[in-house]
């Protein structure tokens, strides 16, 4: 186990390598001079110079690459050209929000999901089923924003249950945290709860068609016991597939959603960067994306052994 | 043929009466069952033999309440266990009799057990759901039956997981997981088909022995005469959802009334090999020396370890129009060395030679012009065809690859089809439009249109229900005759080997243990582990075809 995590760990590097080397390349690829696009239109010459030496622009690519690498090495993701503060700093400051979000909504998601899409399996072919397909439709079908601004509509601004929009931090309570976070987390939620229903129903039905739920019934067990003992457990493995990518989804894709509710992630920061033209804070987030991205497959990976103990590593 | 005594006037565990059994919802279609009637006393092992499609497993799952709901239900009669009638029982109740009075164990021990529990747990969930035992007293009571059933180092096996075990210990986990409520019915749904004949054997004696010990009455369920021969008191013969005939063993097997009976058993192959066939062509077609086949453990940054030896030493040659057998018991080598002929995988050393040609470490690409030499027919034909084909493209498929012009290959193909038994119209239709039997001739019209020297037959008869079996064994020679064909047949089965074989090739754990002519093997076996394979061989003292005892084997 530790082996192969270590090896997983070393088959990392050469995807993260690739992708230093792209990010690096883009900006450096782009049509026209950096430094102009970064400067702007109104930019005087003097201005320009600044902005190539400073960014190395002067020195042949093969020592900027070093230079950038050596640096991105030692945790440098580069220093932002519109506020001029780290980048590393910017995406720490970011990060909690969307992070503690993310977490929420596939909480949320599994916790309505998975029984749901048991329920349709147990009762395949019956109104139960149905209605869970129905509901999975729906959610599939409609677009993030538009069920954002009616669980806003009609929690937030009709009920007053909840505030509109904001984001409080986890450090300063639960509850306040909660409060803020739910209507977001509800509005991510929406399409995962689909995704992973339909996939826990397609999975847990395959199942129950096993000999060992045969089995399970022919001891007298409760059907309780047979499908979330036995039935959900050998159904878990594609389930847990698409909890782990729907989770990097969310952290990478949740852009509209922190837009719409106001929440200082790194959606937000994405967004305000591309709209600035903000590169350096960009090629950090393309880089911690996919950072991200072979992290989270990996705890996939080794956490389908734990589940089922034909896997082993 | 021991008979453990049961009291023939006690009242019956199990009664089933005049049960019909149908499609859900479908009061219009002919029903599954058709008013079947059976009694089962305590003590007593009643089997239900049948072919695929009979019913018998519908009746044993109609009994404990398993039948799929959306598929089948009971239209009418009764089920009376202990003069309680199951087909008016609720959920619940069912649900308390199930394991605690009545119990059933499987066909597959592999899949009926689930693969991410540890058998421990799965065993102790029977006394969570039926007993109210602490905890350490369920361990204990699990490890107490554990050793009943003879399972070795009871602690180790408590904690492992199915498939750390071997397929004798599933099952027996399977029978103690049954009987840890000593239930007074146990149903067996074929519960020794999957497994070796020398495990087969012990799981049978351990049936008997823990019936014996608790008194507990017995519906087996197989197909196998050979075990119904080894086991029954009491024979119940279905067919397409009807008792054909029924009544004690003796009688059964020795006078059956019915013609249905009759064929069944005489469609079991004798273990007494047929008269040696005189040698015909001295020509060589296939011939192993020393073939090896290492399946390697791929080691830390690609080095190699040592790996598993599937197959060492194994050579023999193969003549023209002659069937060579390699019998062995599962994870003996044979399929592995089945599949290094056809190069399907790549042996680690020794030689392969078809009609003199060294093909062992030819190229996928230089192999090509030779594969049409060799030719295979796979166990499973529900498998083995594509279903997505007519059957006439899957048979000129291979021809055409070399070249022959598709108007030839066609006609061919309706040449094949004709001499394998099959209507015309066969050529266009699809193989889910065929059963298992004619499947299997389909499969074996495609692998003869290549022209092939050798045909390689993996279990090619295996699936197939015995009156089938016979069918496709006599179209295989058949065909040998008619073509000059040589035959690889690969078997677990004794008896189709003494039936088909000129030469037999025990094997055991990758090695040849034993190579002579078919006859020689059966009759005078001399290596103990060809003994205890037709030791094990279950209702090997009786000649079932001629309905009396075998004289040469005083039992």
């Amino acid at each position: 186990m530790l082996v192969y995590t270590f090896r997983r760990i070393l088959a990392a590097v050469p995807v993260l390598l690739t992708v230093a080397v792209f990010v690096f390349l883009l900006l450096r690829l782009t049509p026209g001079d950096p430094a102009a696009i970064i400067a702007g239109d109104m930019a005087t010459p003097e201005q320009l110079e600044r902005i190539r030496t400073s960014l190395g622009l002067d020195k042949p690519i093969v020592v900027q690459f070093f230079s950038w690498f050596w640096l991105l090495m030692q945790g440098d993701l580069g220093t932002s050209l519109i506020s001029n503060t780290p980048v590393s700093g910017m995406i720490a400051k970011h990060i909690e929000p969307t992070i503690s979000l993310a977490l929420l909504t596939i909480v949320l998601s599994v916790a309505i999901a998975v029984p749901l899409g048991v329920l349709a399996a147990w009762r395949h072919g019956t109104w139960i089923d149905y209605t869970v397909m129905t509901i999975s439709v729906v959610g599939f079908s409609v677009p993030v924003f538009v069920i954002g601004y009616i669980l806003i509509q009609f929690f937030a601004i009709d009920l007053k249950w909840f505030p509109v929009q904001g984001f409080r931090s986890i450090t300063r309570g639960i509850g306040p945290f909660l409060e803020r976070a739910v209507l977001p987390s509800l509005t991510l939620a929406s399409i995962y709860v689909a995704l992973i229903a339909r996939m826990t129903r397609a999975s847990v039905l395959e199942v129950l068609g096993e000999d060992y739920v045969r089995t399970a019934r022919a001891k007298g067990l409760k059907e309780k016991t047979v499908l979330f003992r036995h039935a959900l457990r050998n159904a878990a493995v594609p389930v847990l597939t698409i909890i782990g990518t729907g989770f990097a989804l969310l952290i990478t894709g949740v852009v509209v959603t922190e837009s719409i509710f106001n929440i200082p992630g790194i959606g937000r920061l994405t967004v305000d960067a591309i709209l600035a033209r903000d590169y350096p804070v960009i090629q950090g987030m393309i880089l911690l994306t996919s950072g991200i991205y072979v992290l989270v497959n990996l705890i996939i990976d080794l956490s389908y052994s734990f589940f089922d103990p034909r896997i082993r590593y | 043929m021991t008979k453990p005594s049961f009291d023939p006037t006690s009242a019956p565990v199990l009664e089933v009466k005049d049960l019909v059994i149908g499609l859900t919802g479908d009061d219009k279609s002919s029903p599954v069952l058709n008013g079947i009637s059976i009694s089962i006393r305590a003590g007593e092992t009643v089997c239900l033999v049948g072919e695929s499609g009979s019913g018998k497993s519908v009746t044993s799952l109609a009994a404990m309440g398993l039948l799929p709901r959306q598929a089948l239900e009971p239209r009418s009669g009764e089920i009376l266990f202990e003069g309680e009638d199951l087909l008016k029982a609720d959920a619940g109740r069912m649900r308390a009799l199930r394991t605690k009075s009545m119990a059933m164990i499987f066909q597959e021990p592999m899949t009926a057990l689930n693969p991410v529990l540890t058998v421990g747990q799965q065993i102790c969930e029977v006394l969570q759901e039926h007993t109210k035992l602490a905890a350490s007293d369920q361990k204990k009571t699990v490890l107490e039956m554990m050793r009943e059933v003879h399972l070795p180092d009871v602690e180790r096996i408590f904690g492992s997981y199915p498939h750390q075990l071997s397929g004798g210990q599933r099952q027996r986990i399977m029978i103690a997981m049954a009987l840890i409520l000593k239930p007074k019915l146990l149903i067996a749904d074929e519960p020794t088909t999957a497994l070796d004949v020398t495990t087969q054997k012990q799981i049978l004696k351990l049936i008997d022995e823990m019936q014996e010990k608790q008194g507990t009455a017995v519906l087996f369920i197989t197909h196998d005469m050979g075990v119904v021969a080894e086991i029954a008191d009491t024979v119940y013969v279905m067919n397409r959802g009807n008792v054909v005939e029924n009544g004690p063993i003796d009688a059964i097997l020795t006078e059956p009334l019915r013609d249905y009976t009759r064929k069944l058993l005489s469609s079991v192959p004798s273990l007494v090999p047929r008269a040696p066939r005189p040698h015909g062509s001295s020509e060589v077609v296939l011939s192993i020396t020393e073939l090896e086949k290492v399946y390697g453990k791929k080691g830390w940054f690609g080095k190699f370890e040592a790996g598993t030896k599937a197959a060492t030493d194994v050579s023999f040659t193969l003549k023209k129009g002659r069937t060579l057998g390699i019998v062995g018991e599962s994870g003996s080598g044979k399929s592995t060395v089945a599949r290094c002929v056809m190069r399907l995988i790549d042996p680690t050393s020794g030689s392969i030679r078809i009609g003199g040609q060294e093909i062992a470490d030819f190229s996928r690409r230089a192999i090509q012009p030779h594969r049409q030499h060799i030719q295979m027919v796979f166990q499973d034909p529900y498998r083995s065809l594509n279903p997505r084909i007519t059957v006439g493209d899957s048979i000129i498929e291979g021809p055409m690859n070399y070249g022959v012009p598709k108007a030839e290959a066609m006609k061919r193909a309706r040449e094949l089809l004709s001499i394998v038994g099959l209507p015309d119209d066969a050529i266009k239709r699809y193989p889910h439009q065929f059963s298992g039997g004619q499947r299997q001739r389909i499969a074996i019209a495609r692998a003869v249109a290549m022209n092939p020297k050798v045909l390689v037959a993996d279990e090619a008869v295996s699936a197939l229900d015995v009156s089938v079996q016979a069918q496709v064994l006599d179209l295989l020679a058949d065909m040998q005759e008619k073509f000059g064909i040589a035959i690889l047949f690969i078997t677990h089965d004794l008896r189709v080997a003494a039936q088909i074989c000129d030469d037999v090739i025990v094997m055991q754990k990758g090695r040849v243990v034993e190579y002579a002519t078919g006859h020689a093997v059966l009759t005078n076996p001399t290596h103990t582990y060809t003994r205890q394979l037709i030791d094990a061989a279950p209702g090997r003292h009786w000649d079932f075809a001629n309905f009396r005892p075998l004289e040469t084997n005083a039992a």
